[in-house]
């Protein structure tokens, strides 16, 4: 199967990694004390290693292309799909779901229950992130702000005016697509890289103003004793609160689907996927950019808003430490790896996303190790992502006025 | 508001200057030749300068001469991170030239995200002191308590980088398919220039001066952690979008203007945002003139 010349490659290989990781994977320099530490088995690791990951490489590469442009198509989520056509199957599906999730505060601790609320509020930050990056092809590095904005909304009121949570929540999405329009004007004119790196520069500045504002923001210290939700005015012990709180993120993100999925066949979303495929085409078929680019941004920003003002109901405590750019590209991770468009990639990419390293503690502190390979290998060997989007084409059938979904 | 103190700020934003100029190189060669930013080339920067630190610091227990050592460290953290940058091209960027720019940036932030944490696991989140080698300056007896060794040092050398850097790009047969690749890749390719070898040492050059950028600010400013590479990355790309991206020329004039921003900025406005005045230019610039100071301006095609 594998010849000479490619294992004698893949030894190779393996010298020039371990000649790269040398100084620091083997040696550890204390300044202070003026001693160093070699760790010589780290070498002997890393050279095992590379040899076969660069035969898997190789591998996978060569299969890659000799698949062509085809890629993207996965006979398992084709399978899936035929499937979810047939009503009964779909509905039976989803109430089988609906009973889990309904139960599962139930049968599990308070702990797991906390977990699963953290996971679906990144499901909700995905597809709402999902709707910028997957549908509207804009490169949002920034994300995080949004997120910022609805917390401290509810923080910030709560403080000063001791306004309650669920006045807090519509406030929160609505301030938050306030703050999306007004990112939104400048940078227009903008696409691409350059668009990444402005909503990267727009994230950062919001976080320092957080950071360095005393006086409107309590800076780094943050703003603590924010109450968790009330159940029509009633206070509820912490166990309940906990389940209530799952019940919120659960309600939240059943709304966001449903949503989501409405807004991506409207006619604003086949607005923004004509945008992602070609601004200027677009253009030129009469649909107004300028809308299409700012109801993308301030769409986006409506879920981050919601999960802020959740996040800091949640955690009774918020400070800029939370919103920094890794959270943002904590969230487009999400959604690459998950498949950008795709609303079931999205939710896939969360719940692996966050719960995995939860469950296997062991591998926390390699977590963003995993993830910042886990990209690379996304873009190069599976570029649409855990369940790709399909393409839904629309058919204007002559004998109902209403146009038809189809899936090609 | 005396003069010393208006003369230190001066000197403070070369310093800051020189450094973006040296890592914004890599990025706008990098943009220039393959349209991708290099996100990772912050980190490249970083590990340049954790290299540095560590065969300092063990070459500094043999008891060599310090300025040796600094040499030998200086050499290592050039050599190791332009190997570095190579092997990132060829992994992460070069299965992706031809696929959308969006999956090229992704692979990107994939790897500065590795970079970061292999760098973490594998030495330590904390700050590092980075070895004091260098000798007080004596030769500039008037003014040296304005200007450090390693501030005279980071300009000297900046200097002689860009020199060398303009004699390769304009006299050299490297240098001329460089700018033939930037120009237009296929058809370089069809005049019989081998692209990956001129993207492969477009790699080097910018991860070799990045390194250099990284060892010198490391022994000005005394410590590094693993975190540096990241906003160290960010204002040497808003450095070179200043300039107009693509353009050397424009990336050594907007890492100018912005470490002089910079410095006068903290120095007479407030230092609590330090670090916003890079990121409110960036939004300006590129509001009014997304081509940069220096940059050509592209049209459109469909």
């Amino acid at each position: 199967m594998f010849s000479i010349k490619e294992l004698k490659r893949a030894f190779l290989t393996s010298l020039w990694f371990m000649f790269l990781t040398f100084p620091l994977l083997v040696m550890k320099v204390n300044t202070i004390t003026d001693t160093v530490i070699w760790r010589w088995m780290n070498l002997l690791y890393v050279g095992v290693g590379t040899f076969f990951l660069s035969i898997l490489w190789k591998y996978l590469l060569e299969r890659r292309d000799a698949k062509g442009s085809d890629s993207t198509k996965n006979p398992f989520n084709e399978k899936i799909s035929k499937y979810m056509k047939n009503k009964r199957v779909k509905t039976s599906a989803i109430v089988a779901l609906l009973l889990i999730v309904i139960i599962y505060p139930f049968i599990m601790s308070m702990y797991q229950t906390s977990i699963m609320t953290t996971a679906l509020m990144y499901v909700v930050l995905g597809l709402g992130l999902n709707i910028v990056v997957g549908f509207g092809g804009l490169l949002h590095l920034g994300y995080a702000a949004f997120y910022a904005v609805g917390a401290y909304t509810y923080g910030l009121l709560f403080y000063h005016f001791g306004i309650s949570f669920w006045i807090c929540l519509p406030l929160g999405a609505f301030l938050s697509a306030v703050f999306g329009i007004l990112l939104g004007f400048p940078i227009l004119r903008l696409r691409g890289d350059y668009l990444a790196i402005v909503t990267l520069a727009f994230g950062e500045i919001v976080r320092l103003i957080l950071e360095n504002w005393n006086d409107f923001s309590f800076g780094p210290s943050g703003i603590a004793n924010i109450p968790r939700p009330d159940f029509f005015g009633q206070k509820l012990r912490l166990a309940q609160v906990t389940n209530f709180t799952y019940f919120i993120a659960i309600g939240l993100t059943i709304l966001t689907i449903v949503l989501i999925r409405r807004m991506e066949s409207s006619k604003m979303g086949r607005a923004w996927e004509a945008m992602r495929e070609d601004e200027i085409a677009c253009q030129s078929m009469g649909i107004d950019i300028t809308k299409a680019k700012l109801t993308a941004f301030s769409m986006g920003a409506v879920w981050a808003g919601i999960m802020g003002v959740l996040f800091a109901a949640k955690t009774t405590f918020i400070n800029p430490a939370s919103f920094t750019t890794w959270e943002s590209i904590v969230i487009l991770c999400v959604v690459v790896i998950g498949g950008m468009g795709s609303i079931p990639g999205v939710i896939v990419g969360a719940l692996i996303f966050i719960l995995t390293p939860e469950y296997l503690r062991a591998f926390s502190q390699y977590r963003m190790l995993i993830f910042g390979i886990a990209l690379v290998m996304m873009m190069i060997f599976r570029p649409g992502g855990i369940i790709p989007k399909i393409r839904r084409s629309y058919k204007f059938s002559t004998d109902s006025k209403e146009t038809q979904e189809g899936e090609a | 508001m005396n003069l010393e103190y208006f003369f230190s700020l001066l000197l403070g934003g070369l310093t800051r200057g020189s450094i973006y100029a040296l890592i914004a190189l890599g990025y706008t060669m990098v943009y220039g030749i393959i349209k991708l930013i290099n996100f990772a080339h912050g980190e490249i920067y970083m590990i340049g300068a954790f290299t540095a630190l560590i065969i300092g610091g063990a070459l500094a227990l043999t008891g060599l001469n310090p300025v040796l050592i600094f040499v030998i460290a200086s050499l290592a953290a050039i050599i190791y991170s332009a190997a570095y940058g190579i092997t990132i091209e060829k992994i992460a960027y070069r299965p992706l030239r031809n696929a959308p720019r969006l999956s090229a940036l992704i692979s990107a932030i994939g790897v500065s995200i590795f970079l970061q944490n292999y760098v973490l696991l594998a030495q330590t989140s904390d700050f590092l002191p980075f070895p004091n080698l260098l000798p007080s300056l004596k030769f500039l007896a008037p003014v040296e308590h304005l200007i450090s060794t390693s501030q005279f040092l980071i300009l000297v050398s900046t200097t002689v980088v860009m020199v060398l850097l303009t004699i390769l790009i304009k006299f050299t047969k490297m240098g001329k398919a460089m700018r033939a690749t930037s120009q237009d890749k296929d058809m370089a390719q069809l005049v019989g220039i081998n692209v990956d070898k001129v993207i492969m040492v477009t790699f080097l050059i910018g991860s070799a001066t990045a390194a250099l950028g990284g060892v010198l600010i490391s022994s000005h400013t005394g410590q590094i952690n693993f975190y540096i590479g990241f906003i160290a990355g960010i204002k040497a790309f808003v450095a070179a979008v200043l300039g107009g991206i693509g353009s050397i020329p424009g990336a050594v004039l907007g890492s100018f203007v912005l470490g002089l921003t910079e410095s006068f900025g903290t120095g007479y406005i407030s230092s609590d945002y330090e670090d916003a005045f890079a990121f409110i230019i960036l939004v300006l610039i590129l509001i009014f003139k997304p081509s940069g100071l220096l940059g050509r301006k592209e049209n459109e095609k469909v």
